[in-house]
């Protein structure tokens, strides 16, 4: 263990507390097991995929435009989970993909721009997926929150409109809050990061005989990073979102109400 | 010389396959207490959401005034054609900030003058709006409005949520904000009696079309506000 390898009973061991889970979800009757199961199941299969593909993405020779295009491929998939979350969103998969590229481009275009970490495989493919990974969840509660929030105060917002607001400040309010959650979750994290956990990138270079002090630096500006592509990325998906349930005429288009 | 606050020229609304309005052809006139009266789903509250542009005919034309709202912007129109909904809806905060939602700049004199003619004193203005009455809700969404001066006053079924006292009360005063301030008002009920007390002018629509306009004293306005009773008892 020692050297970082896991066996099959390392691997077996470490779904003890997912059985624990299953155990509460049975026995308090919250119908979680099949979520629970394909969850792990799900991760396990991605994870070994993965595992192949950085291992024929790190081969020594091969380009790194390989790298690029995984990267691309994760901005395309991520922008697909936000159009999927918030379907009644007209045109939100070509919002998401403007967002998260640019975010993402600007981000590494710093790190590798300032030699934070040399520029090849070994260090796209992974900062891609920090990056891109972190900005997803807020992005989906950006869009989902500001679908809901027009949605539920449907009379607030028009009535804001009959008194002569446009949609955009029709719609501020709802906005700003749905921003606001989105964020939370990640100006928590980089509140409590060193006391609460010891982020991934760190821990990895500490572990990789990397001087601490040297490792926190370089932590530091990933972590700065993350929390710009995530601010940056929510507060586009959530001007978007607003964009795109108003009509050019201000008046609040019809929302089918999410039904998954 | 145009007469008409509004005209409806042949105008349908659909929406989700269900057709709201059904080819309307009806003149809302000048000066006059217009009630639009039908029984639920008749299409009466779309009717007047198109009056500000809330909605947006599928065909047909809505004139204000003569002139076609799609070529009016939506904005100064909706301050010139305020509207209370059916239910009060209020922002969170007190009294004041609702109506300097609408009117940002309004000074202290023009936010208790707004009050008066919504008929609340000047001790509302602090009030958070969770701690008031329905009656007194709506009478704040009615000052909201009005505190943009509108022209004219579309009232969407605005005593639905109230008590019999607060709803008379409310009808009071804006049949004064209608003959002392020269508001044209337009007033969507299904409630006979309501209609009996407020319509100088009537429009009785049924599933989407119009089936009366005019002089609400007459025997065919009677007539089809018989229909409409009918329709709503079953």
């Amino acid at each position: 263990m020692g050297s970082g390898d896991v066996d099959a009973l390392g691997l077996a061991t470490s779904l003890i507390l997912v059985a624990v889970a299953l155990t509460v979800s049975l026995g308090q009757h919250l119908r979680l097991e099949k979520t629970l199961v394909w969850s792990v199941v799900r991760a396990f299969g991605q994870l070994i995929v993965m595992g192949f593909v950085l291992a024929w993405l790190l081969e020594p020779g091969r380009g790194i435009g390989f790298s690029w295009l995984w990267v691309a491929g994760m901005v395309v998939f991520a922008a697909w989970t936000v159009r999927s979350r918030a379907p009644e969103i007209t045109g939100l998969f070509s919002i998401a993909i403007l967002a998260l590229t640019a975010a993402t481009g600007v981000t590494m275009g710093v790190i590798f721009g300032l030699g934070v970490f040399p520029m090849e495989a070994r260090a796209i493919v992974p900062l891609g997926g920090m990056m891109i990974g972190n900005s997803l969840g807020s992005t989906v509660v950006a869009a989902r929150r500001v679908a809901d929030e027009l949605s539920d105060k449907r009379a607030e917002v028009e009535a804001r409109l009959a008194l002569g607001h446009s949609s955009r400040d029709a719609g501020r309010p709802y906005v700003r809050n749905a921003i606001r959650t989105a964020l939370t979750p990640q100006i928590e994290s980089t509140k409590a990061v060193g006391l609460v956990f010891l982020p991934g990138a760190m821990t990895g270079l500490i572990l990789a005989g990397v001087d601490p002090i040297d490792a926190v630096l370089v932590q530091a500006a990933i972590m700065y990073l993350i929390l710009g592509t995530v601010a940056t990325t929510s507060v586009v998906i959530g001007i978007g979102s607003l964009r795109r349930l108003f009509t050019p005429d201000h008046r609040l288009k019809r929302l089918a109400r999410k039904t998954t | 010389m145009v007469t008409d606050v509004f005209t409806f020229d042949g105008t349908t609304v659909s929406f989700n396959g269900v057709t709201a309005l059904d080819r309307v052809s009806a003149g809302i006139p000048v000066g006059k207490l217009c009630v639009v009266a039908g029984s639920s789903g008749s299409g009466k509250s779309t009717l007047l959401r198109l009056c500000n542009r809330l909605e947006i005919p599928t065909s047909g034309r809505v004139m204000f005034h003569g002139t076609e709202l799609s070529t009016l912007d939506p904005l100064s129109l909706r301050r010139k054609v305020g509207m209370v909904f059916q239910r009060p809806a209020l922002f969170p905060g007190t009294v004041r900030e609702n109506l300097l939602v609408a009117e940002p700049a309004a000074s202290k004199a023009t936010l208790a003058e707004t009050l008066t003619h919504a008929e609340l004193d000047g001790t509302f203005l602090d009030r958070a709006g969770d701690d008031l009455s329905g009656g007194e809700a709506q009478r704040v969404c009615l000052a909201r409005t009005l505190i943009c001066r509108p022209e004219v006053l579309l009232m969407d079924e605005p005593t639905s949520s109230l008590h019999p006292a607060a709803s008379l009360a409310l009808e009071t005063t804006v049949r004064r904000l209608h003959t002392e301030q020269s508001v044209d008002i337009v007033w969507v009920t299904h409630d006979v009696t309501q209609i009996d007390r407020l319509a100088e002018h009537l429009l009785v629509l049924s599933r989407g079309r119009a089936v009366y306009s005019g002089d609400p004293d007459t025997n065919e306005a009677k007539l089809a506000l018989e229909t409409l009773t009918v329709e709503e008892e079953s």
